[in-house]
């Protein structure tokens, strides 16, 4: 026993005052959040009534978090979609010994250094939603001025002042700044896959098609998994993009639920404001947890 | 060792003497013995609000100075970060000696939360139940008793035109229409000229088109019995109110959500891009700080239908419970509250006074119309601004009046804002 102590207790030591901090600031908090979800102290005026779920339910009924939702999961699927075909298509690119390899990494990779609020300012200018053929069309600018003067006017649209599928132009800004992450990702698992086996597979006479489908694919589908979490559970946490692009946090347009958690904690409707940061953090934890669960097991092997 | 024990009872003895004399009762507080410092919490950092609040500072200077302002400012656009510092400092139990908040039904979560000092005995002795109109008294008293003190007002239901604009279709600037369905009509000229007629920008500046439409088309007792429940959301009046705001969208900017907060909307009527934008009166600082000439380039008007109503909101300051220097914050209330006070921080910051006795000559064209127009109108609230609803109200309006934007449902806003209505009104 005392053996035991003496192998785990610098190490416990070491990293107790870690553990203090979480226990208090994570789970200790979380446990407060959900506490207060399950009030109903909907304004500035202190009330800390027990109604158990009934926020939750109210929430899950009401047809503007309904809406929140839905746009979540446009904005999960756009976003996973554009970065993981950007992404590989760079890599893949890459990968085959290009021309100033180097540089080009560097490039697609230099977005993810930008901050969001940053880089958002920039496109809400040019997501601006005014197009050449509407009412006071000389003033239009950002990408829909770009798209016109290069002669593919067509291509105009609101972005994201559209109510049903204006969250997936706030994918673009997303897809822009972390696809060179997925490459990176796919750049790592390419170069994992050993040469013998391809000159095998041509050897036996694949295709290249078929090289790819049955040879590098499989290989590469830790890598995929690990940018499908990654880009997951950044598009359900996405906040400041949305709120740097959009002027005012409570439009119906671009609602998801965590501006709509920020637009229910301004207006002093606290109860609401946590139901909805519990509701994310199980959605989050349900991309999250079985992804650790899973390289965990893979370690233990 | 003795020495020591002896000299910690004493001060042991001393600090708790001290804690028993603290706390004398508000009533009591005498703002001409105050001293120390008076920490004053606001969202005036920058801009015209910032030189404003300084002017007012140095009033306070001159009439008490043995006080010391201390700037709890916070900034952040209308408040957002400054109500979040503030309620965290409520609840803490750590008030400051006086803070800033829209006067109207956004104090009510402060009142309900047994945070605010009643003031109604103030006002009795400062003498301000005759300096400020009766119809603002109203709308400042929850219950019978008034828990603010209102430094500055502001008007929401003001239209601004660019003159060349109008001129150009054949409108005339001086003559703007008498209600709603006269200036729909004038916004076909524009149309037909080629310019937008009305400019809005985002969500706020929505809601506060629409309270214009709804007062113009409901009437002053109409718009305030939405409020306090004795109109009916799901009328046909409230329906034709809808309609006219959808009316009223058909002739703004497709771009309006992607507007940043109201100066751009402001900015395309004063550049010729738009003919005309409902906005606070906030919108004639910018109009004079860039420049133009009221009458030349640009005009104002009471929003068309609204004529006789001034839809007012009003910056105040309270006395929280526990201030920790009630003395000087009754100072401070009786500065703001006082004809030089009023009159420097106005004349700075672009508003007009409360009170009706501060002489105009200081004030610019259009605040001493705005001033002539606060002492003989019938007085609403705002609604986009905190003053006729508390704020989670006004939240979910906001987003219903935002959906509507898209689709423009009038039968599913009308809904919403029955429902909603329904459910704070109880």
């Amino acid at each position: 026993m005392f053996k035991k102590v003496k192998t785990w207790g610098p190490a416990l030591a070491l990293i107790s005052p870690t553990l203090v901090l979480l226990a208090v600031f994570v789970y200790a908090l979380i446990a407060e959040n959900v506490r207060i979800s399950m009030t109903n102290q909907h304004t500035a005026r202190p009330s800390s009534d027990f109604v158990g779920m009934e926020n939750y339910f109210r929430l899950f009924g009401d047809a503007d978090f309904q809406h929140a939702l839905r746009n979540l999961l446009l904005l999960t699927v756009v976003f996973l979609a554009g970065t993981l075909v950007f992404g590989f298509l760079w890599a893949w690119i890459l990968e085959r010994p290009a021309f100033g390899e180097g540089f080009f990494r560097s490039v697609y990779l230099f977005p993810m250094a930008v901050s969001f609020i940053a880089s958002g300012v920039v496109w809400r200018w040019l997501l601006s939603s005014l197009q050449t053929d509407q009412s006071g069309g000389e003033r239009t600018t950002g990408l829909n001025r770009l798209l016109d003067s290069v002669g593919l006017g067509f291509l105009q649209n609101s972005w994201w002042s559209d109510p049903n599928w204006g969250i997936a132009a706030i994918a673009v800004p997303a897809i822009w700044q972390l696809s060179g992450y997925v490459m990176a990702l796919f750049l790592a698992g390419f170069r994992g896959i050993p040469e013998e086996l391809r000159e095998a597979a041509r050897i036996d006479g694949c295709s290249e098609w078929k090289l790819y489908r049955h040879v590098i694919f499989p290989q590469l589908s830790p890598v995929m998994l690990s940018a499908v979490i990654i880009i997951g559970h950044m598009s359900l946490k996405l906040f400041d993009l949305i709120r740097a692009i959009v002027p005012d946090a409570n439009t119906y347009d671009i609602q998801v639920p965590a501006t709509m958690m920020w637009v229910k904690y301004i207006g002093s409707d606290y109860a609401d404001s946590a139901a909805i940061g519990t509701i994310m953090l199980v959605l989050v934890a349900l991309v999250v947890v079985p992804y650790l669960i899973y390289t965990s097991r893979q370690e233990k092997r | 060792m003795r020495r020591i024990a002896m000299l910690a009872s004493v001060a042991a003895a001393g600090l708790l003497l001290s804690a028993c004399g603290g706390g004398s009762a508000v009533e009591d507080a005498n703002p001409s013995e105050a001293s120390g410092s008076v920490g004053v919490f606001t969202w005036w950092a920058d801009g015209s609000e910032k030189v404003g609040l300084d002017a007012l500072v140095d009033i306070f200077s001159e009439q008490y100075p043995n006080l010391k302002f201390d700037n709890l400012a916070v900034a952040g656009g209308a408040g957002s970060q400054a109500k979040s510092v503030l309620a965290a400092n409520l609840k803490s139990g750590n008030p400051p000696d006086s803070f800033q908040a829209h006067a109207g039904a956004e104090l009510q979560d402060y009142i309900a939360a047994d945070q605010l000092e009643d003031l109604t005995s103030f006002y009795e002795e400062a003498k301000l139940n005759e300096a400020f109109p009766k119809d603002l008294l109203d709308r400042l008293t929850v219950d019978g008793k008034i828990y603010s003190v209102p430094s500055n007002i502001h008007r929401a239901n003001v239209v601004w035109a660019n003159v060349d604009v109008l001129k150009k279709a054949g409108l005339d600037p001086a003559k703007p229409a008498a209600d709603l369905d006269a200036w729909f009509a004038d916004m076909d000229k524009i149309k037909e000229s080629g310019a937008t007629p009305l400019a809005v920008a985002g969500t706020w500046t929505q809601v506060q088109l629409f309270e214009n439409i709804l007062l113009a088309s409901l009437g002053a007792e109409g718009y305030n019995g939405l409020w306090d429940g004795t109109t009916d959301w799901a009328s046909a009046d409230v329906t034709k109110a809808i309609e006219n705001y959808k009316k009223a969208l058909s002739y703004t900017n497709s771009d309006r959500d992607t507007l940043s907060d109201w100066g751009p909307a402001t900015q395309l009527v004063e550049d010729g891009a738009a003919a005309y934008n409902v906005m606070g009166d906030w919108a004639e600082a910018k109009f004079s700080q860039d420049g133009k000439k009221p009458g030349e380039d640009y005009v104002y008007f009471p929003t068309p239908g609204t004529d006789g109503v001034f839809d007012f909101l009003a910056d105040s300051f309270t006395l929280p419970k526990d201030a920790p220097n009630a003395d000087g914050s009754k100072a401070w209330l009786t500065t703001i509250s006082s004809v030089d006070g009023q009159q420097a921080f106005n004349a700075a910051k672009g508003s007009i006074p409360a009170r009706t006795d501060v002489p105009a000559d200081k004030f610019g064209e259009y605040q001493k119309s705005a001033i002539e127009d606060f002492s003989s109108d019938t007085i609403v609230s705002s609604l986009a601004h905190g003053a006729a609803v508390p704020v989670a109200w006004l939240n979910e309006l906001s987003t219903a009046v935002s959906k509507f934007g898209g689709p423009q449902d009038v039968a599913a806003l009308q809904d919403s804002a029955a429902s909603i209505a329904k459910k704070f009104q109880q």
